[in-house]
């Protein structure tokens, strides 16, 4: 295998209150190999989005703080930058798209300046050959008359088109890495197939590895390599998508994917994991999904268990991930 | 379609809104949202509505609610016509059919509590005495999976799942007969997706409610429903029970958009058939069929004229050359 362009070591970011101590992203670690696909999965709140913003070193502030941890990119480490050098980074070598397009796409600016805005930026291009290069990577993400859109607004535009135009801002510097933060939620099914299929070619065509955020369990079925599921700040499972599909380990992710509906099946009644995640700001000692968990023994309340390797290239956070065939 | 008295039938529903251009705002066209749309729905039944974005779903669901004015049609809600309510008549009728939305953050209030709330319906309906508000407030959110001290708290203190029970215990305070839920569920990851599903199937047992459930899953839709309706440009394409449309689709739209959703499973991968471009403009509509301009199988006819939806097998309704 190849080597990880993005190593995330023991992250921790937190957002510090006067009367409490939010832990949002709670030791996490986390490898991209170059073009490989990763989704990132798990219950609401449990820290995915404040792990791609530290990624990126766009934590909100004052509040927010990145208080450990390592993000390599290639070997370097992003938190030891200068904020002068980070924006040399964003952009250019790692890029994000965001779940409301119409909130990161400025509404007044045309489709073309804020393309160009990003290739000024970080590419020493004039204006005209900048303007070109927006035009190409319009017609490349699939927006039909690019050479008219360019000249648009968002408003005029459609969801899909809005997110076509979000892949080609983020994509026009050939980044190393994109994240990607539920960028299909908004849209139906007909136009999530076409943007799926345009991230996967921006991966075959560019060899970008991708941080896939959603909630979408088919999505991360269609388009993974590996999944990384995360629960109360902390990955408790990662693996290849086949092994998460047909051999899940941890009791959290089987509770997971047993709460979806199924689309070829008629069923009767859906199962639904008991309970609620634990506060953020008090986790407890032991194994944060214990009180919901329907394995748990007293070990579990005791003692927090470690991510480990259960078998090659599978890692569990659970006490008897690998004791025997366990079932929920 | 039964002849029994429907808890719910619309006949022909039309909601056009007017395209103004220039400053004198003059009406160059119309966008015809829903243009059309006939169905029945039986007590204790949830009805499903799928299609692409822009569809008409939501305008559908605001006409129902009669949030919209209709621009043609009935709205008969145990056989009365609703459509032309208004003022007091319309607010007494209000209570029999509520609705549940989208974004939980949105639709509550800040700055009122959890109990102020729920209590707004039945307070504005004047079903209840004030000194009773708590202990009927407290039994809702009982009845939501919520607790009875979470009446004091705010919006912000509750996660997106719990927001939306929220609006579910609001809407059920006035004991409705219907609820019409507008992607209720889109913006929740699956396990709070699960326990709010559940929620809604105890409670049409429970309480024998009937549901309008939108929403751009078709799995969700295929669990929570008894009969679903596939729209296209503003039309009821396909209608039928959930069986026959999952098992066998008649409508080529309802054929790609099922083959266009993904399952999370790595093993059936099913053949997708991929549309080819946007849905068209509603302010101008093709001409014959809707969605001719994008159908796999288009006929020479379709470009002509327009089927209407007929019962192609017992129960089968579709609007379609080829069937
Ligand atoms: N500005 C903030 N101040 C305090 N806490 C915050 C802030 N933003 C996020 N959090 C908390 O950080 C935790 C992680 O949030 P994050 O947005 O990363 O969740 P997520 O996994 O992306 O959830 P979702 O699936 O709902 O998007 C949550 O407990 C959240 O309440
Ligand atoms: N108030 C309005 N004025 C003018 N046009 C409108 C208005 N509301 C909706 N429309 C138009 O009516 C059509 C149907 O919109 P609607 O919101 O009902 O679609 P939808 O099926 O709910 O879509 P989505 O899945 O994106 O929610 C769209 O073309 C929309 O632009
Ligand atoms: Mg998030
Ligand atoms: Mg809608």
């Amino acid at each position: 295998m190849s080597e990880a362009v993005l190593s995330v070591r023991n992250l921790r970011t937190y957002f510090m209150y006067k009367d409490a101590e939010v832990h949002a992203v709670d030791g996490v670690d986390l490898d991209v190999r170059a073009g490989e696909i990763v989704c990132l999965v798990g219950e609401s709140g449990c820290g995915k989005s404040m792990t791609s913003l530290s990624i990126m070193r766009l934590v909100p502030q004052p509040a927010g703080r990145i208080v450990s941890g390592k993000i390599l990119l290639d070997g370097v480490d992003l938190l030891r930058l200068s904020e002068d050098e980070m924006t040399d980074v964003r952009g250019n070598q790692i890029s994000m798209i965001f779940q409301e397009p119409m909130t990161a796409l400025n509404p007044v600016l045309t489709v073309g300046d804020q393309i160009t805005e990003v290739l000024l930026r970080h590419r020493r291009m004039r204006k005209r050959e900048a303007w070109q290069r927006a035009v190409e990577m319009l017609e490349f993400v699939g927006v039909a008359r690019a050479a008219q859109i360019v000249h648009e607004y968002p408003h005029q535009l459609s969801g899909g088109m809005r997110q076509r135009v979000m892949i080609a801002m983020a994509m026009v510097c050939e980044p190393k890495l994109l994240i990607a933060d539920e960028p299909t939620t908004a849209l139906d099914v007909t136009i999530q197939a076409q943007v799926l299929d345009l991230m996967r070619k921006m991966r075959d065509d560019f060899g970008t590895a991708l941080i896939l955020i959603t909630h979408d369990l088919g999505v991360v079925a269609e388009m993974a390599d590996r999944v990384v599921v995360m629960y109360a700040g902390q990955v408790v499972e990662s693996t290849d998508a086949d092994t998460l599909f047909e051999e899940p380990s941890h009791p959290y992710t089987r509770g997971l994917l047993r709460s979806i509906p199924s689309l070829s099946d008629d069923t009767e009644t859906l199962y639904s994991i008991p309970g609620t995640v634990p506060d953020a700001a008090a986790f407890p000692e032991g194994c944060r999904f214990a009180d919901r968990c329907p394995l748990a023994q007293p070990e579990c309340l005791a003692t927090a268990p470690v991510l480990r390797e259960v078998r090659p290239g599978h890692w569990v956070r659970c006490h008897f991930a690998d004791k025997g065939s366990v079932s929920v | 379609m039964t002849t029994a008295q429907a808890l719910l039938e619309v006949q022909d529903l039309k909601k056009y809104f007017p395209v103004q251009k220039g400053v004198l705002r003059r009406t160059v066209g119309y966008v015809k949202a829903v243009d059309g749309v006939s169905f029945r729905l039986q007590p204790g039944e949830t009805l499903g509505i799928v299609g692409e974005s822009g569809c008409g779903k939501s305008t559908l669901a605001r006409t129902i609610m009669r949030v919209l004015e209709p621009t043609a049609g009935k709205i008969l809600l145990d056989g009365q016509d609703i459509s032309q309510l208004s003022g007091k008549a319309l607010r007494r009728i209000r209570r029999k059919f509520q609705m549940v939305f989208q974004d939980p953050y949105a639709s509550l209030n800040p700055r009122m509590s959890v109990q102020d709330i729920i209590a707004e319906p039945l307070v504005v309906n004047g079903l209840v005495a004030a000194r009773d508000i708590p202990a009927v407030v407290a039994d809702l959110l009982e009845k939501v999976g919520l607790k009875a001290d979470d009446r004091q708290r705010y919006p912000h203190e509750f996660s997106g799942g719990q927001r939306q029970r929220i609006g579910i215990a609001r809407a059920i305070a006035v004991q409705p007969r219907l609820i019409v839920a507008d992607e209720a569920v889109s913006a929740l990851d699956v396990s709070i997706q699960a326990q709010i599903l559940n929620l809604m199937q105890g409670l049409k047992q429970e309480l024998g409610l009937s549901y309008v459930f939108i929403s751009h899953n078709l799995a969700v839709v295929r669990y929570i429903s008894d009969q679903v309706g596939v729209m296209y440009l503003g039309h009821l394409v396909e209608l039928t029970t959930k069986q026959a449309l999952y098992q066998q689709p008649l409508h080529p739209y309802s054929e790609a958009l099922l083959s266009a959703a993904l399952e999370p499973s790595r093993k059936h991968k099913r053949e997708r058939i991929l549309l080819r471009g946007d849905v068209p403009n509603p302010a101008h509509p093709p001409t014959g069929c809707p969605f001719h301009t994008r159908c796999p199988k288009v006929m020479d006819v379709c470009r002509q004229s327009r089927p209407t939806l007929r019962e192609a097998a017992p129960g089968h309704w579709v609007a379609c050359h080829l069937h």
